[in-house]
């Protein structure tokens, strides 16, 4: 299974990678993970585990925690006293120093980490390496330094911490979001209650013995995994001041009216379609590189992903057949290997939620493609798909299908493609490809969507702030932005 | 002896003024029991009218100019000064003593051309550019986050309804106000104010009527993005926010006295501005550097 044949321009011509496996010799991974409340591993009060997988083997990795109602609700008081006695009161230079260390110790253990975000999410270990793990790392070094920096963020007003946040996370980039989230809301003198995705727990676990590692006082973090039902707790539970959500719109919805009526702040950080649009005077291999890493990056599973492509009709046959030509050279397989660029797909559910999208873009009457690629026999994999002749009203062009499947769609005008982009509930990003400045400006203040990205796509970085508009959510995490969706403003 | 000639208060939709299509009114009384005047009782259609004339105009007053904006605000500024006794007289026949009158008219002048002169500042001040580690310019700025739904305080009767408008539409925003119920004299006629201060018809709307009544059509309109709650009732702003996920709106409730000074602030525009953040690559080929 490991030979992948690869096609050339010249027919004559096929050669194979040779397997290069990320070696796991140095994991020690626990048979079973605890919840971490007060600076402790505890055992959940129900005794109940459930396993995490392996998606691309479908093997067992570990079991994890159950936390319910009992256990959110002893690390919200943990949370409430760390915030009264210890965090709240120290000041920020000191504060600041701890997240520095967190930040240093996650660098020193990122080969550790960077491996286990691979085994326990499928996604590509070149991912992991260049990508989600410097990032997290980054994230937690940036915030830092704003700890005792935040009168500059806020001119003219007293900059108060809000309590005791609670904060729940996705499985698609499972370290880095929970860095997205822990980082700034330590930065601005919060406590923190996280819950890690219920298919993606371990680095988040590992992220717990670091935090323990480094001193930070007991119960300013604390990390409850479990499913929808302790996430729920944490929503629901009286004490917590904010929550701070990343996921699906759907449960997005239900956190924003379970709050109704009371004093907790949120933000959300949702799902999207975003466009990308590709003009006809784009750099068209750039662009169909754009196109790849837009809608396959870390195989579909990112909420800003160039899932609605937009080429102006001139050039649509070209880059259609230039974007097949790239697919098929595109490795989908063992995501441990370095040669890997699609690896696998997080979990049963999703696999079958993608599959269900697709039969339902054939049936809808757009045209599939698939490169010819063997895929392993055991773990959930998807080759990347695209559709051709979608219309706008599709399913598969309206949904977010949170995969490797793209919609392609033709335009005119600028206009024309300006009002397709924005016709959607969602606004999270869009990509704009195109030689010219003076349409990049022009398209790009028109689209309604948090983050544009012109001549790139899925670029990410501490210091740059990332959030939607519309049904996409609300608040901004990253940058000098993503401060205020943690503190409390008042008049000088 | 001259017989005085009453006015007719309208709504205010679209830059017209037309009466509720339901054809409904109210008599809302001042304190001693006399009537204040026949007012236009909204019905829901009023306000689905009142969010397609603000979305129409959404467009053409987003993209003005920020330096245009200032001065169309200011321009709202000294039609208001103009006016100063109309307000005051309606103010006292709902209930001020002059004086209070008086103070109430000055401090929504000098609050109006405070956001005024704020147009085309916030974007300095809020906008950033990120230092990212990757060879790309990046810099994120605010956008308005579109038809803003406003429940006027209802506690008063100018200050509180200009309060909330203009910061709404200093950031771009256009916007539908309910108006103080009991008290709704001077939102009819601050709308001929805005109608003769160059602010494009539909950019705000004003409409008089019951709270109960609308306000779940406010909440649940999916061509509404935000939503301001000046009001005071609990059970109102739990319903409104109940209400707004079928779209995500962004729900801001300012349970405040909009009289002191805490009545204005930049941050009030932030409310309701988004963050668009835009990458572009920088050629990085030959490694030369800048020398100087």
């Amino acid at each position: 299974m490991r030979e992948k044949k690869i096609k050339t321009t010249s027919p004559s011509l096929e050669w194979n990678y040779s397997p290069a496996l990320e070696s796991t010799s140095h994991l020690k991974l626990k048979k079973q993970y605890d919840l971490f409340i007060n600076g402790e591993f505890v055992k959940p009060s129900s005794g109940k585990y459930f396993d995490t997988i392996n998606p691309s083997n479908e093997e067992k990795l570990a079991e994890i925690a159950h936390a319910n109602e009992e256990d959110v609700d002893k690390a919200v008081k943990a949370a409430r006293k760390a915030f009264t006695e210890v965090w709240s009161v120290m000041p920020a230079k000191e504060r600041a120093k701890y997240i520095f260390r967190i930040a240093r110790i996650m660098q020193e253990r990122s080969r550790e980490l960077m491996v286990v975000e691979t085994l326990d999410a499928g996604k590509t270990i070149r991912e992991s390496r260049d990508v989600d793990v410097p990032l997290a790392c980054n994230h937690f070094f940036y915030y830092a330094g704003w700890a005792d920096k935040l009168e500059y963020a806020f001119p003219n007003r007293t900059v108060k911490s809000l309590g005791v946040v609670g904060q729940i996370i996705p499985w698609n980039f499972p370290l880095l979001m929970a860095a997205w989230k822990i980082a700034p809301a330590l930065a601005t003198g919060n406590t923190v209650v996280l819950k890690p995705a219920e298919t993606t727990p371990l680095t988040a676990m590992l992220l717990a013995e670091i935090i323990k590692e480094s001193g930070l006082p007991d119960g300013v973090v604390n990390i409850v995994t479990g499913y929808g039902d302790t996430g729920a707790a944490i929503v629901n539970h009286p004490d917590v001041n904010k929550i701070a959500f990343t996921g699906s719109t759907n449960v997005g919805k239900l956190i924003q009216k379970a709050i109704a009526g009371t004093d907790k702040k949120v933000t959300l950080e949702l799902g999207g379609k975003s466009a990308n649009i590709i003009f006809e005077d784009a750099a068209i291999d750039q662009a169909v590189e754009g196109i790849i890493n837009g809608i396959f990056f870390n195989q579909g599973h990112v909420c800003c992903a160039g899932s609605r492509l937009f080429i102006q009709e001139p050039i649509a046959d070209k880059v259609i057949k230039k974007l097949k030509e790239r697919m098929q050279t595109l490795q989908v397989g063992n995501p441990l290997d370095k040669n890997t660029d699609v690896g696998a797909i997080n979990s049963q559910e999703q696999l079958d939620t993608i599959n269900r999208y697709i039969k339902i873009g054939k049936k809808e009457g757009a045209e599939m493609f698939q490169p010819a690629c063997k895929i392993p026999e055991k773990g959930f994999y998807c080759p990347p798909t695209i559709f051709t002749n979608v219309a706008q009203s599709n399913i598969i062009a309206q949904e977010e299908i949170f995969g490797p499947v793209l919609t392609i769609q033709t335009f005119r005008t600028v206009d024309e493609v300006i009002q397709k982009a924005n016709n959607s509930p969602y606004g999270l990003a869009a990509g704009i490809w195109s030689e010219k400045g003076a349409q990049i400006f022009n398209v790009s203040s028109k689209l309604k969507a948090g983050v544009i990205w012109a001549n790139t796509y899925n670029k990410f970085d501490p210091t740059s702030p990332f959030g939607g508009y519309k049904e996409s959510g609300f608040g901004r995490e990253g940058g000098m932005h993503g401060l205020a969706s943690y503190v409390k403003l008042s008049n000088k | 002896m001259r017989l005085e000639i009453l006015k007719t208060y309208k709504l205010y939709i679209g830059g017209q003024f037309p009466r509720t299509e339901s054809g409904r009114f109210y008599t809302p009384k001042n304190k001693k029991g006399a009537p204040l005047g026949n007012m236009c009782l909204a019905s829901r259609k009023d306000v689905k009218n009142a969010v397609s004339s603000a979305r129409k105009a959404f467009g053409g007053w987003s993209e003005k100019t920020a330096f245009n904006r200032s001065q169309i605000l200011y321009r709202i500024a000294e039609m208001l000064e103009g006016r100063r006794d109309q307000f005051i007289a309606e103010l006292v026949k709902q209930g001020s003593t002059l004086k209070q009158a008086g103070e109430e008219v000055n401090l929504s002048i000098d609050r109006i051309v405070y956001y005024a002169g704020w147009c085309d500042k916030y974007l300095q001040v809020f906008s950033s550019v990120n230092p990212v580690s990757s060879s790309h310019f990046n810099f994120s700025l605010q956008e308005p986050v579109g038809v803003v739904g406003v429940i006027a305080p209802q506690d008063t009767s100018l200050i509180g309804l200009v309060s909330a408008i203009l910061p709404i539409i200093a950031g771009g925003n256009t916007c539908l106000v309910l108006a103080s119920e009991n008290i709704p004299l001077c939102s009819i006629t601050f709308a001929e104010v805005l109608n003769s201060s160059d602010v494009p018809g539909g950019v705000v709307n004003i409409l008089t009527g019951n709270e109960k009544e609308l306000i779940e059509t406010f909440a649940s309109h999916m061509d509404i993005n935000s939503v301001l709650y000046g009001g005071a009732s609990k059970e109102n702003i739990q319903l409104i926010q109940e209400l707004a996920v079928v779209n995500v709106k962004r729900v801001h409730y300012y349970p405040m006295n909009w009289s002191n000074e805490d009545g204005q602030s930049v941050y009030l525009i932030n409310d309701f501005q988004e963050i668009k953040t835009t990458w572009h690559p920088i050629e990085n080929i030959g490694g030369s550097s800048s020398v100087y």
